[in-house]
């Protein structure tokens, strides 16, 4: 039976996955290193390893991701779009719709009944509504990215962050801070202006059926919640694999299909 | 008949003093986080220099982010107006004022007569405002002040892609990590501030003469990258300091209206 692995090298972490007969034996996420090449290397060693194999068992590997270009283990790259969109029809067949926030990104995808991207929309010109944003913000609050989710749901009384900039937002946070505002009042309105921000690039893109949200920033479930609440939709949640995979799942399912889309 | 201009930026205060319409002496500090407080320290040392004391002083128009909380202030008048004022009584040729501040920019256009024609201002993203090479500055550990001087020696064309502050402090640190020149890497933010303030102030059209106020027009990097930009030489403002033009102009606001009473 073929082996295949996919590995997405994003510009803040790097995942990769392995496959065989179209399950994960192995995956591996990382914090990126300065050199995409380095990154990929690292994290296709971590799912190697998982799988208890080594790079001669793979049959194929496809590479995606900002860095996809500079993998030299890789046979082929494929773009982050393509992948993003395969890897969530496997996480939900039923996805219509994709929300994959990305490190220095933001993409909304619509998905045809075969999993084929057929419309997307993107920002990736401004640090606001991307995992960018969130990062920032835990950073000022010195809270790990992980806790930032979960603070929406302690919250009492949560602020309203009244700039988009992350830079103006950042000053707002601070102020707060400073002023003695609970953490999780201040939690709960960062995750509340991040999925407003999204909600804007996701309702440009309405469809009738189920919505998924991919990337790391699927796990914060203070966004997800808020962003059900403005979209008016139920997010749905896939416990096949962590979401923040869905690029590299992606990856290696077209791998697999022999570099086909 | 003594009168002052006091603005109150968020960044900074500015204060200037004037008797029968000549400049006696002027005074900038850095903001701190009360308004009422700045206004006071920069009045008292801009009276100091010229050797007098508040009481001396018979009219004060106040200007600024801060002014409504300017407590000696005799009336307010908007940034805008008092920019525009300052300059036309200093450069009565110019038909547009470039104004970069701490948190802002705006291009404003002046009719023959200094009156306040189209305007236009960006205070919703960090990009474009004082606060880009402040961060950038804070990056690069060079002195806010410095920048544009080091600039200077650059001999490499460099380009910044990004145009959100987030995005490009990235960009920079990249270029550090990849061993890219001071100089060279200055000279690119200095080209990449001025692209974002002319798309601005192209966009309600440049008329010359075009004169550019605010703290960063100290900076000669950016003061040459926008002229370079907009195509049309910045006029200069014969020594004066570019950044007390609102203070200026809130000073003549000030002159008129005691003349009028």
């Amino acid at each position: 039976m073929s082996i295949f692995a996919g590995c997405d090298v994003g510009s803040l972490t790097s995942k990769a996955v392995i496959m065989k007969n179209n399950k994960i034996i192995g995956s591996y996420i990382l914090k990126s290193k300065p050199r995409p090449g380095d990154s990929a290397e690292a994290s296709i060693n971590g799912a190697l390893e998982a799988a208890g194999l080594s790079l001669a068992n793979i049959d194929c590997c496809i590479a995606t991701g900002y860095g996809r270009d500079k993998i030299g283990f890789a046979d082929g790259a494929v773009s982050e779009i393509s992948c993003h969109g395969r890897g969530a029809y496997w996480l939900l067949p039923s996805a219509q719709m994709v929300i994959d926030i990305g490190g220095q990104d933001c993409k909304v995808m619509k998905l045809d009944a075969n999993g084929r991207v057929e419309r997307f929309t993107t920002n990736d010109k401004c640090a606001s509504g991307t995992g960018r944003f969130l990062e920032v913000m835990a950073r000022v609050l010195e809270v790990d990215i992980s806790e930032l989710g979960s603070l929406s749901r302690k919250a009492r009384a949560p602020v309203t962050l009244a700039s988009t900039c992350t830079i103006w937002a950042q000053a707002d946070v601070i102020k707060y801070l400073n002023s003695g505002t609970a953490i999780e009042d201040i939690g709960a309105g960062i995750n509340t202006a991040m999925a407003k921000r999204v909600a804007i690039l996701a309702s440009s893109m309405r469809t009738e059926g189920d919505v998924l949200m991919t990337g790391g920033v699927a796990k914060n479930t203070g966004v997800v919640s808020t962003l059900e609440k403005l979209l008016g939709v139920r997010i749905k949640k896939t416990r096949k694999a962590d979401p923040q995979l869905a690029g590299a799942i992606g990856a290696a399912v077209i791998a697999g299909n022999g570099g086909g889309i | 008949m003594i009168v002052a201009g006091c603005d109150v930026g968020s960044l900074t205060a500015k204060a200037v003093i004037m008797e029968n319409e000549a400049m006696l002496s002027s005074a900038v500090i850095r903001a701190g986080t009360r308004p009422a407080e700045s206004a006071e320290a920069v009045m008292e040392m801009a009276a100091a220099r010229a050797g007098l004391k508040l009481a001396d002083i018979s009219r004060i128009v106040g200007t600024g982010y801060g002014r409504e909380r300017i407590p000696f202030a005799d009336s307010v008048e908007s940034e805008i107006s008092c920019h525009a004022k300052g300059i036309w009584r200093l450069v009565p040729s110019a038909r547009m004022v470039i104004d970069i501040g701490g948190q802002d920019a705006k291009a404003t256009r002046l009719d023959a007569n200094g009156k306040v024609g189209r305007f236009i201002y960006n205070d919703k993203c960090a990009s474009g405002t004082g606060r880009f090479l402040e961060i950038m500055a804070e990056a690069l550990e060079v002195p806010l002040g410095q920048m544009g001087a080091m600039g200077e020696h650059s001999r490499q064309k460099l380009t910044i892609s990004n145009q959100c502050v987030i995005f490009a402090e990235s960009e920079v640190i990249s270029l550090v990590n990849d061993g890219k020149e001071l100089p060279d890497i200055l000279n690119a933010l200095h080209h990449a501030m001025a692209r974002r303030v002319a798309s601005l102030a192209r966009s309600i059209e440049v008329v010359p003469d075009v004169v550019m106020t605010g703290g960063v027009a100290k900076n000669c990097g950016v003061f040459n990258a926008l002229s370079k930009a907009l195509d049309v030489p910045l006029k200069s403002l014969d020594g004066m300091d570019p950044q007390i033009m609102g203070a200026l102009g809130a000073a003549w606001y000030a002159a008129e209206n005691e003349k009028n009473h």
